[in-house]
């Protein structure tokens, strides 16, 4: 692109600093800008206008915006795991050495092949995706789906891990103001002379919103003024580039602060979301302006007025040479001055209102600039940059009355307030017909915690466009302008756009509106005017007033589609934070975990826990080891840190009386120094835990749970004492962590423990099966409860946390010789299936019932009550059809899938075979050397030894005879030693 | 390179006695077993060597050096013969980290959603800490967080990462 | 996300700190009850949009269950209250009047309310 004049002013600019060069890269061109730019700024410095494909027709577009409204302006920046699609480069400062690409546009921004989508627009109306789906079914696979899926989608996701740190933090105040333009600082200093904590949230770098632009030095003057009062205080935070995403129940406010954003140098957190808790919050959040909709209003140099004067103002950059401007307000002629005094041609100021008057039109008239009156643009020349614009009467239906030579339009349809955050969480808008504008409802704001407003809004955000005080002038009124002219033809109406990123028209809205879409929601997804990053800021507003027009309807029956969070978008990052790599979630580790880990434990999750599933050795898998470890308890004995069980103390007078509550079995009965087995159900009947239970005293028991159950269990003890049995003298400890458990299981188990000395006699006669006794061992304090899950003779003892290591290490020590063997979950898991006993999470699935797997031994029927006894009388429960357990002995050899289901005669009403049960667990048993399985049947234990068939995925199908679940030592004498 | 915000150092050597019992009854024979003053509700009181703090409206904790606690909690036991309680030596399923420096308060903003501001100076706060269950109550310089044994490797880890250097929530 | 305040430890929580428990003032029918009743226990639930009563445990916390008075369309709070209160404080009832004067209770709440 060729220029004959700098883009960069010689002078002006406050937010920039000239000796600072700062070079970049631009889809492979080297580039500078100065200190304080915007990725904008600093592009338009280099004459470079056009920033953008649109999406779906692929047009080329240029920056619309100066701030976070910008549909346009949207880049790939960085690289590696640093690449972000969909910057924004209207509120991206510009960073030394940074690198930007276009997107959505291939091979490059100039020449995008894909922008044949813009001759094919009248093929592409709106709803286009929807209508593709009704056409031939084949049409949409082989045509459609392939071409809508090449070209969806702004930017491409970065595929490599992000380097980056991110963090939150909370924060809580009496008062958030939200905005620090004028009226967002007047509110914070009014409520802090009130007194309580303030804090105030700026989305830019710079504080003052529009008021040093739009009022010069004096309006920079009055915002320092405020900065200074404000800074001066304890009870005010003032916080810089913190964008304010959303607003949530209960005064929750979502924001986040830019640390070092495109910066990796600085070692710091690149963003930090703040969650925050507000009293109230303030939305000073300013307006936004319109765009015109006049044909080929997106023509790269058609631009929103605020901006260009944004970017001569606050940057000193000319987005070009010659100037016109177009408007239906007062506001617009400002950017006329600010092009004057910084030395541009002006071609002319065109108004839709009939009559100008007022000072700022007649300063611009005194300046020698055509005003011309009840006008409009009656189109836009030029394709890939503006060239000029043909004039006609607003009134009429776009008779060419005269037009201009121009490099930019800056367009002014009036100002929307920005009402997000007051309507993120239920705030109500009212019509303001003078204005034209929505704004908040103050009397319909969104409720707090205690039924009073939690927002509300102050200044532009509230529809006070002249909130700058002394500092404003008089302004005449704004009229209203939806279409212009107001009489255009189709042809111009498809080429007025709406919604600059998805490419939406006046004539896709009116369409929508033919086709029977007379919601603002419905329109809204149909023709996806204000979706994706838009969200109603730039189009919201002319978008509901077309389609209330051709509705025939006021604008307030249309009303307007849904605000919702995030204002702007927040990246993943952000929102995962320090939760992820290490920190992603907290692994629970036994006090053994690091010896663990030395002797190659292949880990196995549950819940949070981390515990060793096998431990294989050189040359061997986890299908080898668990075979290893199970034949070595088997054959002499092994060691199972058993830590993670949970274990809850309950003592009090009436502890018994509970746990005969909690439990289907007796523990009240249970004598001083013994343990029984217990299972647990809900009220529905359905089993949610099981364990061993201990009497250690009088009045107090110690209660195991599964791993997974320990907090669950707890909780579940905690409920019904706390809102149910209050009255009972019951107190619960869940002293899970606080021990160190470890099972030794095997022939050889007692001879291990006989050698780490203490003072428990552990012979049978003092410490029979399912005993307890406490004293030490090895010189640790510990309890030994003889319990056993593999079905071998078998011990767990339990000792203090910070002396489990001590523990393990002599019993390895002490039972070298014997070649005690560390055995993981899995060999567990085998052992007991081979014995019979169920496991929570296997055959239980939260609808069995203890009667279902053969426990029905561990139900007392002489209790008058437990917790679920109620359920278990229901007809459902005692049907003897239900699902019961077995054992199931594969025919062929091989060990039956896991969770396969067996079939049975006939199907059901979708066509599918019935089934009649289902297999729970399976294994190779290295101890029989043989598959063995559980499952659940109906009629199951009464029918050993008939056959069932288990379909295979493959088709095949596999079969299994119908057995005891207890393979192995049926007799249980094994446990005896 | 900015220092960080905060030092993270696990403290070893502590006893820990959880004390359940009807406070309004037992409360004041505990406090005097203990010999500290009964602390008021979400409150922990001290003596520099000691600390007990109030968990829930049945239950106390006792903070001591390790080598105390049998006598501790044989004078406990003593104390609250013939009332329903329950006493249980916790030190071992407890990990305790102290967080001192002159921006201490904000590695804890950065994990908890505790308002510090309504924490009073004897205040004994239990939150969470990211996604971990915590207490914390104040030092004379930060303050002494008390999580579980299974988890602290977890809660070194996001203390430290919230004490990154160069860190700090002041505005910037 | 809401807040509320326990009224055990006077904590101002977050909804992150409590665990939700569902309806408040269910009345356990255990053996004996008949299959209705039961019923209703398990399974009959008021949900209502506006005033209920609601069970919540400050989990990150002093571990209490304590229950709730809330708009479930508003969010607005009316109190909370301790667990072991069997039909809710009058200061309660009254805040709820206050906020909502045409609010009566659900029909099948009728015996706690009787007991103002």
């Amino acid at each position: 692109m060729t220029h004959t004049r700098p883009f960069r002013l010689p002078k002006g600019g406050r937010l920039i600093d000239r000796a600072w060069q700062l070079p970049f890269r631009f889809d492979g061109r080297h580039l500078r800008g100065v200190t304080g730019d915007t990725l904008a700024s600093a592009l338009l410095a280099n004459g470079q206008m056009m920033m953008g494909r649109s999406f779906k027709y692929h047009r080329p577009r240029g920056p619309l915006a100066s701030g976070a409204e910008e549909p346009n302006a949207l880049f790939g920046l960085g690289q590696g795991g640093r690449f972000e699609p969909n910057q924004r480069a209207t509120t991206t400062p510009l960073v030394p050495g940074m690198v930007l690409r276009s997107q959505n546009c291939w091979p490059s921004l100039d020449a995008d092949l894909m922008s044949v989508n813009s001759w094919l627009a009248p093929l592409l109306p709106a709803g286009f995706y929807y209508k593709t789906f009704i056409h031939p079914r084949a049409a949409w696979k082989h045509l459609f789906e392939p071409l809508i899926r090449r070209s969806a989608g702004l930017g491409r996701a970065p595929a490599e891990r992000d380097p980056d740190r991110y963090e939150q933090a909370y924060a809580h105040a009496d008062l958030v103001v939200v905005g620090g333009g004028i009226a967002g600082l007047q509110a914070a200093r009014a409520a802090a002379d009130r007194g309580g904590r303030v804090i105030v949230l700026e989305q830019n770098p710079h504080w003052g919103g529009r008021t040093p632009v739009d009022h010069g030095p004096e309006g920079e003057a009055a915002i320092a003024a405020l900065l200074d009062d404000l800074r001066g205080r304890d009870n005010v935070t003032l916080r810089r580039n913190t964008m304010a995403t959303g607003l949530y129940d209960h005064g929750y406010l979502l924001a986040r602060e830019s640390l070092a954003d495109h910066d990796p140098n600085q070692g710091i957190p690149r963003q930090r979301l703040w969650r925050i808790r507000a009293g109230h919050v303030i939305a000073a959040t300013g307006a936004l302006e319109r765009p015109l909709a006049f044909a080929c209003n997106d023509v790269p140099g058609v631009m929103l007025a605020s901006a260009v004067r944004d970017f001569i103002v606050d940057y000193g950059v000319a987005p070009g040479q010659r100037l016109l401007v177009v408007t239906n307000n007062d506001d617009a002629y400002r950017t006329a001055l600010v092009a004057l005094d910084a030395g541009l041609d002006l071609a002319a100021v065109i108004d839709a209102r009939p009559h100008a008057t007022g000072p700022l039109p007649d300063a611009v008239r005194e300046r020698g600039v055509d005003v011309v009156t009840g006008s409009g643009i009656a189109r836009v020349r030029g394709s890939r940059h503006v060239e000029g614009v043909a004039i006609c009467r607003q009134s009429g239906d776009g008779h060419v009355t005269g037009g201009y030579d121009c490099d930019v339009v800056a367009m002014s349809g009036g100002w929307s307030p920005v009402v997000h955050l007051f309507s993120h969480c239920g705030g109500k808008l009212t019509w303001d017909e003078g204005q034209a504008m929505f704004r908040p409802d103050p009397d319909r704001p969104p409720l707090g915690a205690d039924g009073q407003a939690m927002a509300s809004a102050t200044g532009a955000a509230n529809g006070d466009l002249r909130c700058a005080g002394d500092l404003e002038r008089d302004e005449g009124p704004t009229l209203p302008v939806w279409v212009m002219p107001q009489n255009a033809g189709a042809k111009a109406r498809a080429k007025m756009w709406l919604d600059f990123q998805n490419d939406v028209k006046v004539s896709d809205v009116e369409l929508a509106a033919r086709e029977g879409y007379a919601s603002v929601e419905h329109t809204k997804r149909y023709t996806t005017l204000g979706m994706a990053t838009d969200q109603g800021k730039v189009s919201n507003i002319n978008g509901l007033a077309i389609l209330s027009g051709a509705l025939n309807q006021p604008i307030p029956q249309t009303g307007t589609t849904t605000f919702r969070p995030p204002y702007a978008p927040l990246t993943l990052a952000t929102i995962a934070a320090d939760a992820r790599g290490e920190a992603f979630q907290p692994l629970r580790k036994t006090p053994m975990h690091g010896w663990h880990d030395r002797h190659g434990a292949s880990w196995e999750p549950v819940g949070h826990w981390r515990r060793p599933y096998c431990y294989p050795r050189a040359g061997e898998d986890r299908h080898a080891a668990v075979n290893r470890e199970i034949l070595a308890v088997r054959g002499s004995v092994g060691t199972l840190d058993a830590s993670t069980l949970g274990k809850i103390v309950v003592k009090g007078p009436d502890a018994g009386r509970f746990l005969d509550m909690i439990y289907t079995g007796m523990m009240s009965t249970l004598p001083v120094g013994k343990c029984r087995y217990g299972i647990m159900c809900n009220e529905n009947g359905f089993l949610i835990d099981d364990g061993v239970v201990v009497r250690l005293s009088q009045d107090t028991w110690l209660c195991h749970t599964t791993t997974g159950g320990a907090e669950r269990i707890h909780g579940h003890m905690e409920d019904w004492l706390q809102c149910e049995w209050w009255d009972w003298k019951v107190f619960t400890a869940n002293l899970t962590e606080q021990f160190a458990q470890v099972a030794v299981a095997g022939p050889k188990a007692h001879t291990l423990l006989e050698r780490l000395g203490g003072d428990i006699d552990l012979s049978p006669e003092a410490l029979p099966f399912m005993g307890f006794a406490e004293g030490q061992l090895a010189g640790i304090p510990a309890r030994v409860f003889r319990i056993s899950f593999s079905g071998e003779l078998s011990f767990e003892v339990a000792v203090p946390a910070g002396r489990g290591l001590e523990l393990w290490e002599r019993l390895h020590e002490a039972g070298r010789d014997l070649g005690v063997t560390p055995y993981g979950t899995e060999a567990m898991h085998v052992m007991r299936a081979e014995k019979g006993f169920i496991m929570i999470g296997d055959e239980t699935d939260g609808t069995a019932i203890p009667q279902d797997l053969g426990l029905g031994w561990a139900i007392s029927r002489k209790k008058p009550d437990y917790i679920g006894k109620r359920a278990h009388a229901r007809s459902h429960m005692t049907d003897g059809a239900r699902w019961r357990l077995v054992g199931l002995e594969s025919l062929d050899g091989r060990v039956l899938p896991d969770g396969a289901y067996a079939v049975d005669q006939g199907v059901n009403a979708n066509g599918q075979k019935k089934t009649q049960g289902r297999v729970t667990s399976s294994y190779h048993s290295p101890t029989l050397d043989r598959p063995i399985a559980m499952g659940l049947v109906r009629h199951g234990p009464e029918r050993m030894g008939q056959e069932l068939e288990f379909p295979l995925p493959s088709g095949e199908v596999m079969k299994a005879r119908i057995v005891d679940p207890v393979f192995y030592d049926k007799e249980g004498a094994r446990a005896n030693g | 390179m900015a220092e960080t915000l905060a030092q993270v150092a696990r403290v070893d050597g502590l006893g820990m006695i959880q004390i359940r019992a009807d406070l309004d009854c037992a409360g004041e024979a505990i406090a005097e077993a203990a010999g500290l003053a009964l602390p008021d509700v979400a409150r922990i009181t001290g003596d520099g060597s000691r600390s007990l703090g109030w968990m829930s409206p049945d239950e106390l904790l006792l903070v001591l050096p390790a080598a105390d606690l049998p006598e501790a909690l044989a004078a406990l036991e003593q104390a609250l013969a013939g009332e329903h309680a329950l006493l249980a030596d916790v030190s071992d399923m407890r990990a305790v980290f102290d967080v001192t420096g002159r921006h201490a308060a904000d590695v804890i903003a950065k994990l908890s959603p505790t308002d510090l501001a309504a924490l009073p100076p004897d205040g004994l706060r239990r939150s969470r800490a990211a996604q971990v269950a915590v207490g914390f109550w104040r030092l004379a310089d930060g303050f002494r967080v008390i999580g579980f044994r299974s988890t602290a490797d977890y809660l070194a880890l996001i203390l430290k990462n919230a004490a990154l250097p160069g860190s700090t929530l002041a505005p910037r | 996300m809401l807040t509320l305040t326990c009224p055990y430890c006077g904590v101002k929580a977050e909804e992150t700190e409590l665990q939700p428990g569902g309806e408040a003032h269910l009345k356990r029918v255990g053996p004996g009850g008949s299959d209705q009743a039961f019923e209703d226990y398990l399974f009959a639930r008021q949900n209502p949009k506006g005033v209920h009563f609601e069970r919540w445990r400050h989990a990150y916390g002093c571990g209490k269950w304590f229950l709730a008075a809330r708009d479930t369309a508003t969010l607005q709070v009316f109190g909370t209250y301790r667990a072991q209160t069997p039909h809710p404080p009058d200061e309660i009832t009254a805040a709820i009047k206050a906020a909502r004067p045409d609010w009566t209770p659900a029909p099948n709440a009728a015996d706690w309310t009787q007991a103002e």
